[in-house]
């Protein structure tokens, strides 16, 4: 079957109803992923990402507009859809403790109505593309996390889907398997044989390396849709520098009535705090240096950088991905 | 690109649901001592107290089968009715919705492996009993004994598959429901004595358990001197309210499931992990 999109979305929306409230999870997304990309969804937690996906996968119904998925809308013929599709979320645990690692991806591929040679023929050649063969027969309770999402990515692509859905595919994993799987997506993607992905994450690197396109996602809104090339090239009048400070009581207010801070963002790390300013030129640093020293901090580094997805992120949003609600940072509120 | 049927899907997501549970009892045999050691201590003790009050040696027949149709009781509580629930937190849930299978197959596969695991202990506190405690049997029809036996399952699990869909919906207090279940059906369904010494009204009612009914047709099958005396129906009549009981269970159980995918659809909790 041949769709020349593999996603479509218009105008969709998800609201959960609560006793309390209404939660609008979604709010009028249009998007459109071709056949044969490898789509990024950039959020932070509470974006909406997982509810796409969870309304693409034909998990939830959506509250208005449309989805289609390989050409089938997701809320009238979700049966369909299923056949096209396969997902893998981060921090999964599913499968059978007591089953070996080949026991159950097999016993996965048979929801799928794979018969038995084709998938276990399967199973030996991706489990030996993620090193993972060594433990086919190794019980999954055994099994680190790492090994455990190794095995989780195995059974996504075993069925040898045409659409993929990654929900934050490396949540937590270490570098190297993180790396691994980033290259097997890459790979798979590569061959040119029509496959799509849509993945949502919070690693702006993953976003970067990986994405044709991405998504900025916020509060349930599409704000931003490009190459991340494009996407970067929205800050190229702006000056990005990232300061390392020992530890500062409220960057907030340190910033608040500075001149020429576009955005910022900062995050605790090692005892010390990280800034990130987009500023609309170098003439608004030297204020923010005196600042910080008379708030008693001591500048620990300095560095100018290019603008990366992250930056377009805080522009857009006002916040870094990676940063809590709590202690997001924006100099006023709206960009000056 | 050329898909499997959807029979081809269901009939190989029954084997493949099956797989872990027919499996799982050869990997911990620790399970079967105690699943068999346990219950066979349980019926000893009403045996004692049978034999205590010099009761008819039939009566210890009647303790050791319903020692081991408790096996499959036990099983569809805590293995079928509240499995839904930990396969939803595990995560399981989420994907078997979101492959091209029908739950109905997962259902089926799990209860098909639940029978056959239970079936192994059900077995073995069968032969362990008539072995310890010397106990005779007159089989009046075999044929008639695997009818009501296998109807007896047909319709019980028939029944754990309805239960699992709608303890899907009491989330966290499945747990609790399967404990609500348990003793009052041991004592309801007769699993230690013949059921007709509740009362009419009272054995009718325990009736829509289907293991009511298949114990005391299997003790008359097996009794037949005995059970006379303290028979409920008939065993014709029996076979045919299970008939009944089997095939409303599973059709509530299909309805029940396409209700709370869904309903699950729509409010966004019932099916996914951590809701």
């Amino acid at each position: 079957m041949s769709f020349e999109l593999a996603v479509k979305t218009e105008q969709l929306s998800r609201v959960f109803e609560t006793k309390k409230r209404e939660i609008t999870a979604l709010n009028r997304v249009d998007l459109e992923i071709p056949t044969g990309e490898l789509f990024g969804l950039l959020g932070p937690n509470g974006a909406g990402k997982t509810t796409l996906i969870k309304i693409l996968t034909t998990l939830l119904a959506p509250s208005g507009g449309r989805a289609s998925v390989a050409g089938v809308d997701v809320a009238e013929n979700p049966w369909e859809v299923r056949r096209h599709i396969s997902m893998v979320s981060g921090g999964e645990s599913s499968g059978y403790g007591l089953l070996t690692v080949e026991e159950n991806l097999w016993m996965f591929t048979q929801f799928y109505g794979i018969n038995g040679k084709t998938a276990r023929a399967r199973i030996r050649e991706l489990l030996e593309i993620v090193g993972l063969a060594d433990r086919a027969k190794t019980k999954i309770y055994h099994l680190s996390t790492g090994m455990r999402q190794k095995m989780n990515f195995v059974r996504g692509f075993l069925t040898n889907p045409e659409i993929l859905f990654l929900d934050e595919p490396t949540l937590g994993l270490d570098v190297q398997t993180a790396r691994t799987l980033r290259a097997f997506i890459k790979d798979w993607v590569g061959k040119g044989l029509d496959k799509t992905v849509l993945l949502t994450t919070h690693y702006m690197q993953e976003a970067e390396e990986l994405c044709g396109r991405v998504a900025i996602i916020h509060d349930g809104r599409v704000l931003a849709c490009d190459t991340p090339g494009n996407l970067k090239k929205r800050l190229q009048g702006e000056v990005v520098f990232r300061l390392q400070v020992t530890a500062i009581a409220s960057p907030e207010k340190l910033l608040e009535d500075l001149r020429g801070v576009r955005r910022f963002s900062h995050e605790e790390i090692n005892g010390g705090t990280e800034l990130n300013l987009i500023l609309d030129d170098e003439k608004a640093l030297p204020p923010i240096l005196t600042a910080i020293q008379q708030s008693r901090g001591e500048l620990i580094s300095l560095e100018k950088s290019s603008p990366t997805l992250e930056d377009v992120f805080i522009s857009m949003v006002g916040r870094g991905l990676r940063e809590g609600y709590d202690n997001e940072g924006t100099a006023d509120g709206e960009p000056r | 690109m050329s898909y499997p049927s959807r029979w081809e899907i269901f009939w190989r997501t029954v084997v493949g649901r099956a797989y872990p549970r027919i499996i799982g009892t050869q990997r911990e045999r620790s399970w079967l001592f105690f699943e068999t050691f346990l219950p066979l201590l349980q019926v000893s003790a009403f045996v004692f107290v049978y034999r205590a009050i010099q009761a008819p040696p039939e009566f210890t027949g009647f303790v050791v089968l319903g020692g081991a149709m408790m096996a499959y009781w036990l099983n569809v509580l805590w293995s079928m009715a509240a499995q839904f629930y930990w396969e939803k937190e595990t995560g399981n849930l989420e994907l078997y919705i979101v492959a091209p299978t029908s739950l109905m197959a997962i259902l089926l596969g799990m209860a098909i492996g639940g029978m056959v695991a239970t079936t192994v202990r059900a077995l073995a506190v069968i032969a362990l009993g008539l072995l310890i405690f010397q106990i005779e049997v007159s089989i009046v029809s075999v044929p008639q004994l695997l009818g009501v036996f296998l109807l007896t399952l047909l319709a019980l699990y028939g029944m754990g598959m309805l239960f699992s869909s709608l303890f899907l919906r009491y989330g966290r207090q499945a747990s609790h429901l399967s404990n609500l279940l348990q003793e009052p059906v041991f004592l309801m369904s007769g699993f230690y004595f013949p059921v007709r010494a509740l009362g009419f009204a009272a054995a009718l009612g325990a009736s829509v358990i289907p293991i009511t009914l298949g114990l005391d047709a299997m003790r008359q099958l097996l009794f037949p001197a005995m059970m006379a005396q303290f028979r409920f129906l008939d065993v014709e009549i029996e076979l045919g309210v299970l008939a009944v009981l089997a095939i409303v269970f599973l059709w509530l159980a299909r309805r029940a499931l396409s209700h709370m995918e869904e309903l699950s659809r729509k409010d966004g909790r019932l099916t996914i992990r951590g809701q």
